[in-house]
C-alpha cells in the first residue's frame, strides 16, 4: 500500500524500548522526583493501560488521570433528565453508545430505560439521528449529545442540516463540554508536574489554545497522539522541559494537530453553539464558560427548550469516589467499592462506565484483582 | 453447586431485574446470566462443564449434542450469510468437542413481511453448508410472528455428533505449561459484519472467516496425541475463551501479543471503532489446548489444512498465579509491557472520541 502504516509504525517495539531507556536515563537527572504527569485524556489513560506501558515507566514518573472521559463527566441530574425524557412516549432519544450505561440517580440507567420499554437508539454518527427523524415524522428525535471538542463540531453541523431541511420533530439535549476550563479548573486545584495534551480535541482547538497553561500554571504541556510511541515520546519532551526548569505548550502530534486547530470545524462550533455561564461537572463541580449550549438562532432545536425539563444537581453516592479520581488526588483502587459492587457491568461511579473512564481501565486491563 | 462459579461484582437482581443488552455480549454479563439463573434450574452433570457441547455415552458410542441460535444482523455479509453461519456454528461447537457431525435440526422465527427470495437464499446457502459437512438436516420447524415482533428471521439449529472412541478434549484437564494455539488470523468474522453493518459504510476487503471446522480437528486429532481441548472463540472473541478457560482450570494464562495473527484491515477497522480485535467474534478459527511436547507437532499439522495454514502458538498455561490473580489472563505486549485481557466489558460498541 506504500505511504505511512499509521499503526505498525507507532508501535514499533525496537523504537518503543530504545524510547524507554533515554526515559530511565533522563528521570535520573530530575529536580525532584517524583514527578507527577497529568494524562488529560480518557483516551491516553486508556492507552496507557492498553499497551502496557504504567509498569514500564521509571518510578520517578507518577502517571495522574485526568477528567477527560465525556461521559465520566456527566453529571447524574443529566442522566435522570435524558431518561426522563425517554420515558415519553412520543420521544426517540438518540445517543453514543456509551451514554446507555452511565448511572443516574437510583441505580438507573439508559440501558435499564431501554430494557423497561423506553424507546432509545444507539448512533455511531451525528447524522444517523437526522435520519431517525426522517423516517420517524410522527415522532420526536432528540439527540442527546455529549463530549469535548471532538464530538461538537459533528453536532453543529447536524443542527444546521436541521435547519436547513427545516425539520420540526427533531432537537438535541447538548452536554458538549470544553477542554481548555476543565484544565483550569484542575490546575487551580491540584500540583502536577507535566500534562499530556489531548490528540482528537487538539485536532480542533489546536495547541496554542493550552498556552494558558504554561503562560498562567507554569506547568508544561506536550499534546500528544494515543499510539504508544507518541505517549512515550511526549514524556521524554516533558521531562526534558521539567529537567530544564521550562514550562512550554510542545505538539509531539504533528501529523494531526497544528497550532491553530482546524478552523472549519471551529466555525461550525461558533456559528451553532455559545458558551455557557457555568456547567456542573461530575467531580469538578461547577466550572465557568466550561460548556457550550444552542444559539438563540437555533432554539427551536434546543431540545431543553422545547420540552421544558430541568436538570437537577445530583450529588454522587457517599461511597464513590469519582470526584477526586476525575481531579487525579485517588487512583481507582483507593477507592472501597472498585471491583466490588462497582464494575464495568454494575458500575455505581461514571469512571467505570466508558472504557476511557479511569476505573474502568485499571480494571479491565489491571493485574493483582481477583475476577 | 454455583457457590464455586462466582462472577465479580453483585448478583443478578432476580426480582425487579430484566434482560439488557449486555446480557447478550458474551462477556462476564452472559455469563452471570448462565450461572444464576439457568445453570440452578437445569443442573445435571452433563450442563454443569458448560462447554461448547455435551457429551454422553449412548449404546454405540461416545455422542457429543449442542444447540444455538442466530439472530445476526445483517443477514448477508462478505463471506458468508446466516443460514451458512447457523450450519458452521453448531458443526463447530460439535468439533470442539473431537465430534464428526452427524445430525442437524433447525428452527426458523420468521417476521411477517420476510421476503421469501431472502428465505431461498438463506436455506440453499444451509443445505450447501450442511452437504460440505458431511451432515443431514433431518428435522425442522417454523413460527411467523407479527411484522415489529422480530428481525426478519432467527434461527437455530441443534446437531448430534459422535465422538471418536476414547477422546476426551475437556478444559478440566489443561495443566500448567500446556500450550495455547490458534488456527489463524483473528477478529475477521466480527470486523467484516462490523463494516457490513448499515451505518459503518467502510470500503473494506474483509470477509467473514465464516468455516466448518471438524475436518481440521480430524487432521490435529490424527497427528498424535497430546491435545487438551478446543473451542471456537465467537461472540466474546478470543478474549472470552482464554478467561473461562482461566476460570474453569484456576490457572493463569499467559498470551504474547506478537504471537497473535491479525489481518491488517481487521487491525485498522479495530482501531477505527475503538475495538480490540482479541474481543472481535471468529466464525471459523479455533483456540486450542496442548501438553508442550505435543504443541509442535499438532501445529505442523494444522499449517497443512487449509483452514489452520496461519496457525501460531500464542502462549502457555501458567504454573502458579504469583503474578496473575487466579482465573486471570494476563498479555505481554507488544511494546514489552504486561496487562490483563479481560472479559468483554459492556456492548461490543465503538467508543465515541
Amino acid at each position: 500500500m506504500g505511504g505511512l502504516r499509521y499503526i505498525e509504525e507507532f508501535r514499533d517495539p525496537a523504537l518503543g524500548q530504545s524510547l524507554l531507556s533515554s526515559l530511565k536515563k533522563d528521570a535520573k537527572s530530575l529536580p525532584r522526583s517524583p514527578v507527577r504527569i497529568m494524562e488529560f485524556c480518557g483516551g491516553h489513560t486508556h492507552a496507557f493501560h492498553r499497551f502496557g506501558l504504567l509498569g514500564l515507566l521509571p518510578e520517578e514518573i507518577r502517571m495522574v488521570h485526568g477528567p477527560g472521559c465525556p461521559v465520566c463527566i456527566l453529571p447524574k441530574g443529566r442522566i435522570d433528565a435524558a431518561i426522563e425524557l425517554a420515558q415519553r412516549k412520543e420521544v426517540i432519544l438518540v445517543t453514543y453508545g456509551d451514554v446507555l450505561r452511565v448511572p443516574g440517580s437510583h441505580g438507573m440507567t439508559l440501558m435499564r430505560g431501554r430494557s423497561r420499554g423506553a424507546d432509545i437508539r444507539i448512533v455511531i454518527s451525528a447524522m444517523e439521528a437526522l435520519s431517525l427523524a426522517d423516517d420517524n415524522p410522527d415522532r420526536e428525535v432528540v439527540f442527546f449529545a455529549i463530549g469535548f471538542e471532538t464530538t461538537t463540531p459533528p453536532t453543529a453541523a447536524v443542527l444546521l442540516e436541521a435547519k436547513k431541511r427545516g425539520l420540526k420533530n427533531f432537537s438535541v439535549f447538548t452536554n458538549h463540554v470544553l477542554t481548555p476550563p476543565a484544565m483550569r479548573g484542575i490546575l487551580s486545584d491540584s500540583q502536577v508536574d507535566g500534562i499530556i495534551g489531548p490528540s482528537h480535541v487538539s485536532t480542533v482547538i489546536g495547541s496554542r489554545a493550552y498556552d494558558f497553561v504554561a503562560r498562567e500554571f507554569q506547568v508544561p504541556l506536550v499534546v500528544a497522539g494515543f499510539e504508544p510511541l507518541d505517549i512515550l515520546l511526549s514524556l521524554r519532551m516533558l521531562l526534558a522541559q521539567i529537567r530544564q526548569g521550562k514550562a512550554e505548550v510542545e505538539n509531539e502530534y504533528i501529523r494531526a494537530v497544528t497550532p491553530e486547530g482546524n478552523p472549519r470545524s471551529l466555525e461550525l462550533i461558533d456559528r451553532v453553539f455559545e458558551k455557557t455561564a457555568d456547567f456542573e461537572w461530575r467531580g469538578l463541580g461547577l466550572l465557568p464558560q466550561s460548556a457550550l449550549s444552542i444559539r438563540e438562532e437555533f432554539s427551536e432545536f434546543n431540545a431543553e427548550k422545547r420540552f421544558g425539563f430541568r436538570i437537577e444537581s445530583v450529588s454522587d453516592p457517599g461511597v464513590c469516589e469519582c470526584g477526586e479520581i476525575l481531579r487525579g488526588i485517588k487512583a481507582p483502587r483507593d477507592c472501597r467499592i472498585f471491583g466490588t459492587t462497582c464494575t464495568p457491568d454494575t458500575p455505581v461511579g461514571a469512571c467505570m462506565v466508558s472504557a476511557e473512564g479511569a476505573c474502568a481501565a485499571a480494571f479491565h486491563y489491571g493485574t493483582g484483582e481477583a475476577r | 453447586m454455583s457457590g464455586e462459579r462466582t462472577m465479580t461484582g453483585p448478583r443478578l437482581d432476580l426480582e425487579n431485574g430484566r434482560i439488557e443488552m449486555i446480557h447478550g455480549n458474551g462477556g462476564r454479563a452472559s455469563a452471570k446470566l448462565v450461572e444464576e439463573i439457568l445453570l440452578p434450574a437445569f443442573d445435571n452433570e452433563w450442563l454443569h462443564p458448560l462447554g461448547d457441547q455435551a457429551r454422553f455415552d449412548l449404546p454405540g458410542g461416545r455422542f457429543a449434542m449442542t444447540t444455538d441460535s442466530y439472530v445476526i444482523s445483517p443477514l448477508f455479509f462478505p463471506g458468508g450469510d446466516i443460514g451458512s453461519l447457523a450450519v458452521h456454528g453448531t458443526v463447530n461447537d460439535l468439533a470442539m468437542g473431537g465430534a464428526q457431525p452427524l445430525y442437524l435440526t433447525t428452527g426458523f422465527i420468521l417476521e411477517e413481511g420476510f421476503p421469501l427470495s431472502d428465505l431461498v437464499r438463506i436455506v440453499r446457502s444451509m443445505a450447501m453448508a450442511a452437504k460440505n459437512c458431511g451432515a443431514a438436516l433431518v428435522a425442522g420447524d417454523t413460527k411467523v410472528v407479527e411484522r415489529g415482533k422480530g428481525d426478519g428471521i432467527y434461527i437455530n439449529t441443534a446437531g448430534i455428533g459422535q465422538i471418536p472412541d476414547g477422546l476426551t478434549l475437556d478444559p478440566s484437564g489443561i495443566s500448567p505449561g500446556d500450550v495455547l494455539l490458534i488456527s489463524g488470523t483473528i477478529g475477521d468474522h466480527g470486523a467484516a459484519v462490523l463494516a457490513a453493518r448499515e451505518g459503518f459504510r467502510l470500503a473494506s476487503t474483509l470477509r467473514s472467516d465464516s468455516a466448518p471446522l471438524h475436518s481440521l480437528v480430524q487432521t490435529m486429532m490424527n497427528s498424535g496425541p497430546g491435545l487438551v481441548c478446543l473451542r471456537d472463540p465467537t461472540r466474546g472473541g478470543v478474549a472470552s475463551t482464554l478467561n473461562e478457560w482461566a476460570r474453569t482450570s484456576g490457572l493463569p494464562i499467559e498470551i504474547r501479543e506478537e504471537g497473535i495473527p491479525v489481518r491488517e484491515e481487521v487491525r485498522g477497522v479495530s482501531e477505527l471503532l475503538g475495538i480490540d480485535p482479541l474481543y472481535l467474534a471468529n466464525e471459523g478459527k479455533l483456540l486450542a489446548v496442548c501438553r508442550p511436547e505435543a504443541a509442535d507437532r499438532i501445529l505442523s499439522a494444522m499449517k497443512t489444512h487449509p483452514l489452520g495454514y496461519e496457525a501460531a502458538r500464542i502462549g502457555m498455561v501458567g504454573k502458579d498465579s504469583s503474578r496473575i490473580p487466579v482465573g486471570g489472563v494476563l498479555m505481554k505486549t507488544l511494546m514489552g509491557g504486561t496487562r490483563m485481557v479481560d472479559w468483554l466489558l459492556g456492548d461490543p460498541l465503538p467508543r465515541i472520541c
